[in-house]
């Protein structure tokens, strides 16, 4: 009798199948999940773990968490991080201090791997959603990411 | 009231009237020729983008839609794109049958295309065996499949024309015996003359439990004939990549592209014609306008090309030998035991009638 069993079975099965697409055909003129990038490119809105780029965010007062601790500079497998620093007496506590002249970051030679972006005691680096990167000179890939006359936010280092 | 189709009767009337009788024939054949190589053709493309849009609603994407309105014309650029390009070929392949080929296929295709009624006397090809000879050149077809895996001398190729071989001969018993069990019904195998007979209810409610277990039977059978998914194993594209088409590149890659797509269209009309009613309106509704049965026509076959579509998508490619065992195992048994269902109710008079 298992014959008979199986038939119905198979039957049964496949007009489940069939339900399931079924639901999804009739639900498809709202539910459709392809972006149309470049039509909506002023509303898309890339999700919160996309790798896209690494930025360096700085607050309204021009100041970053960047201690130049170059951890990153170590972590990264291929060299794309280069820090350039310099000591400077620090406005706080009137001692010399090492902090950063320059966070190069070359993003032809990153992987997205985020390496840095764990190892980084600060939190000083972040991963940016801007994924439209194609330039037509590769030297503009080459990024500084600190920005002119940016300096560390106090009691970062405490 | 019968209007009926006259323009057809006219144009025959006027070219026996202006030329002599052989030209006048000759002249008339070389136009229907044309009139179904257009329809081939427009039919073709439009259902390969019926079969992308559809696709692209069942993965909840959006299918091809910038070329013309809704990518209305997107099939007819990539058809001109399959045009523009170089015909390849393998060095060692068997030059002349890799070339006969896509022509059989097509050729099959057209000539099963010609026996439809489309509507009233809207058919180029009347004969009085017509589900035989649908039944006989549909499956010529294969020849061509076959032909092209040998000829082009590659191993791919070679299985899966095998495949398509051993999948056709199986489930050509299957489609036979499913339309046979309808032809008890009718008592004919002339298609002008079945849709006469569903004139007083269309067969699959005249017939009620094993006309729907025959029409399942050939639903089934015909995916698997026509070479689509889930019985899609003769150009699996992850075991074979393109199976007997892989050598084939260009116009005659088309060819046998449409040709798929035309012989999904001439299951569902073989289906259309014999289940429900061809070219009849439901509950004779639109009687008195004989045109109105195109739309009719193609609005029954859109809908079971749209089944068929709903099972690609849905279902998983089989195995050969779950294939084989679906064949010989259930359907042909099924179908046997439902012919002499169908026999008995026959000669019992248990059909239901209007």
């Amino acid at each position: 009798m298992s014959y008979f069993s199986e038939i119905y079975n198979g039957v049964i099965t496949l007009l489940k199948g069939m339900s399931v697409t079924g639901k999804y055909f009739l639900n498809s003129r709202k539910g459709a999940i392809t972006q149309q990038y470049p039509d909506n490119r002023d509303t898309l809105k890339m999700f919160e773990r996309f790798r896209g780029e690494v930025i360096m965010p700085h607050d309204e007062k021009n100041e970053h968490t960047c201690t130049g601790c170059q951890k990153c500079e170590i972590a990264c497998p291929n060299g794309s991080i280069e820090i350039v620093w310099d000591r400077g007496i620090d406005e706080y506590s009137g001692k010399k201090k090492k902090k950063i002249d320059k966070f190069v970051y070359h993003l032809s030679l990153c992987t997205m791997c985020g390496l840095c972006i764990d190892v980084c005691p600060t939190d000083a680096i972040k991963w940016g959603q801007n994924f439209e990167n194609s330039v037509y000179d590769r030297t503009q890939l080459t990024r500084v990411l600190n920005r002119p006359g940016s300096k560390l936010r106090a009691g970062v280092e405490d | 009231m019968i209007i009926g189709l006259s323009i057809t009767r006219d144009i025959h009337d006027w070219l026996y009237g202006a030329m002599p009788e052989w030209a006048a024939s000759l002249t008339e054949m070389v136009l229907i020729a044309l009139v179904y190589l257009g329809i081939f053709a427009v039919a073709g493309l439009f259902l390969v983008l019926l079969e992308r849009r559809i696709a692209a609603w069942f993965q909840q994407r959006l299918g091809p839609n910038r070329v013309g309105f809704q990518g209305l014309l997107q099939t007819m650029a990539d058809a001109l794109k399959l045009l523009s390009k170089e015909l390849t070929g393998t060095t060692k392949a068997d030059t002349f049958l890799y070339n006969l080929a896509p022509y059989f296929v097509i050729i099959s295709s057209l000539m099963a295309l010609s026996v439809f009624p489309f509507t009233r006397e809207f058919q180029a090809f009347d004969i009085n065996i017509g589900l035989f000879f649908l039944i006989a050149v549909s499956s010529i077809g294969v020849i061509g499949i076959l032909l092209g895996g040998w000829g082009s001398n590659n191993k791919y190729a070679l299985i899966g024309a095998m495949r398509s071989g051993v999948q056709t001969i199986s489930y050509e018993l299957s489609v036979g015996l499913s339309l046979l069990t309808m032809v008890l019904l009718t008592g004919t195998l002339q298609l002008s003359q079945i849709v006469e007979v569903q004139k007083s209810g269309w067969l699959i409610v005249q017939g009620h439990i094993p006309a729907i277990v025959a029409f399942m039977i050939f639903m089934i059978s015909g995916t698997a004939e026509t070479n689509r998914a889930p019985f899609d194993m003769v150009e699996a594209e992850s075991e074979l990549g393109a199976g007997f088409h892989t050598e084939y590149s260009g116009m005659k890659f088309a060819y046998f592209f449409l040709a798929e797509f035309i012989n999904m269209f001439i299951i569902c009309a073989i289906a259309t014609t014999v289940f429900f009613g061809a070219w009849l309106s439901p509950f004779g509704i639109t009687e008195s306008i004989p045109l109105l049965g195109v739309f009719w026509f193609l609005l029954k076959t859109l809908m079971l090309v749209f089944l068929m579509m709903w099972f690609r998508w849905t279902f998983p490619r089989l195995r050969i030998d779950q294939l084989l065992t679906l064949e010989w195992k259930y359907l042909l048994p099924m179908n046997l035991v439902n012919i002499v269902i169908m026999a008995v109710m026959v000669w019992l008079n248990l059909t239901i009638k209007f």
